[in-house]
């Protein structure tokens, strides 16, 4: 089935610009069909990859620029990030225990317990790491 | 996000107003870490939160934990929708206390 590109933005690593990411995803994915419940928590996720980006990526390092597009082929909505930092350690990238109750680590569990696929890696070609994340809408 | 601080008899209410992100969250928890240094039971208020991401919820569950070892009152009241939906993803809502009211709150012993 064709993909088609909803929309590629390009933003800096910056906190504040989550706001907006936030809203376009919202928008999109109910002009798509999603209900306001899905569309909420596709917000959830997304926004919790960007700051896992800012965060443990760029480590706070606010010139750095986040690549995102958001493709659908009407039975799911993929989600694409680039950054452009040093690889990470794939390895520490993981839901935490719940019942382990401390205030970080967060982020992927909101990931892995909302969409039904994601996965990390590194660019080929350089410095930078790659996350994509899919959810079925049908 | 703006943090509204009342001084009640024998607690402080912080209410919460726009999204407690990563944007805001550390004006958030710094003004919680301020209420519980004085050794001052806390009420937050969660009814204006437009949202709250991984590390709001941290300053959360940051602020339990330090109450609970200082014998300190901890509550949650007027939960949104929007907050409500990322502690029950982060199963959070059955651990916080979570009050209907201030009132109730103010009844209740620590």
């Amino acid at each position: 089935m064709n993909m088609e590109k909803l929309f590629q933005i390009r933003f800096p690593a910056k906190a504040e610009r989550l706001c907006l990411i936030r809203t376009l995803v919202k928008e999109m994915a109910e002009s798509v069909g999603c209900c306001v419940d899905l569309s909420e928590k596709l917000v959830i996720a997304v926004n919790e990859a960007c700051m896992n980006i800012i965060q443990h990526a760029y480590k706070g390092d606010e010139s750095g620029e986040i690549v995102f597009e958001m493709l659908n082929n009407e039975k799911e909505l993929h989600f694409r990030f680039v950054d452009y930092a040093h690889p990470i350690d794939l390895d520490s990238v993981k839901s935490r225990d719940l019942d382990d109750i401390r205030p970080g680590g967060l982020g992927t569990h909101f990931i892995a317990e909302i969409m039904d696929e994601y996965n990390i890696g590194h660019l080929d070609e350089g410095e930078g790491n790659y996350l994509n994340m899919k959810k079925n809408i049908n | 996000m703006k943090i509204n601080i009342q001084q009640e008899d024998n607690y402080t209410n912080i209410g919460f107003d726009g999204a407690v992100d990563l944007s805001s969250s550390s004006d958030a928890r710094k003004s919680i870490i301020e209420v519980l240094e004085q050794n001052k039971n806390i009420l937050i208020d969660l009814s204006l939160v437009s949202y709250i991401d991984s590390s709001g919820v941290a300053c959360l569950v940051e602020g339990y934990q330090i109450a609970k070892k200082q014998l300190l009152k901890f509550g949650l009241v007027g939960i949104s929708d929007a907050a409500m939906s990322v502690l029950r993803l982060a199963r959070l809502d059955q651990v916080f206390p979570i009050y209907n009211s201030k009132e109730e709150y103010e009844k209740k012993d620590v």
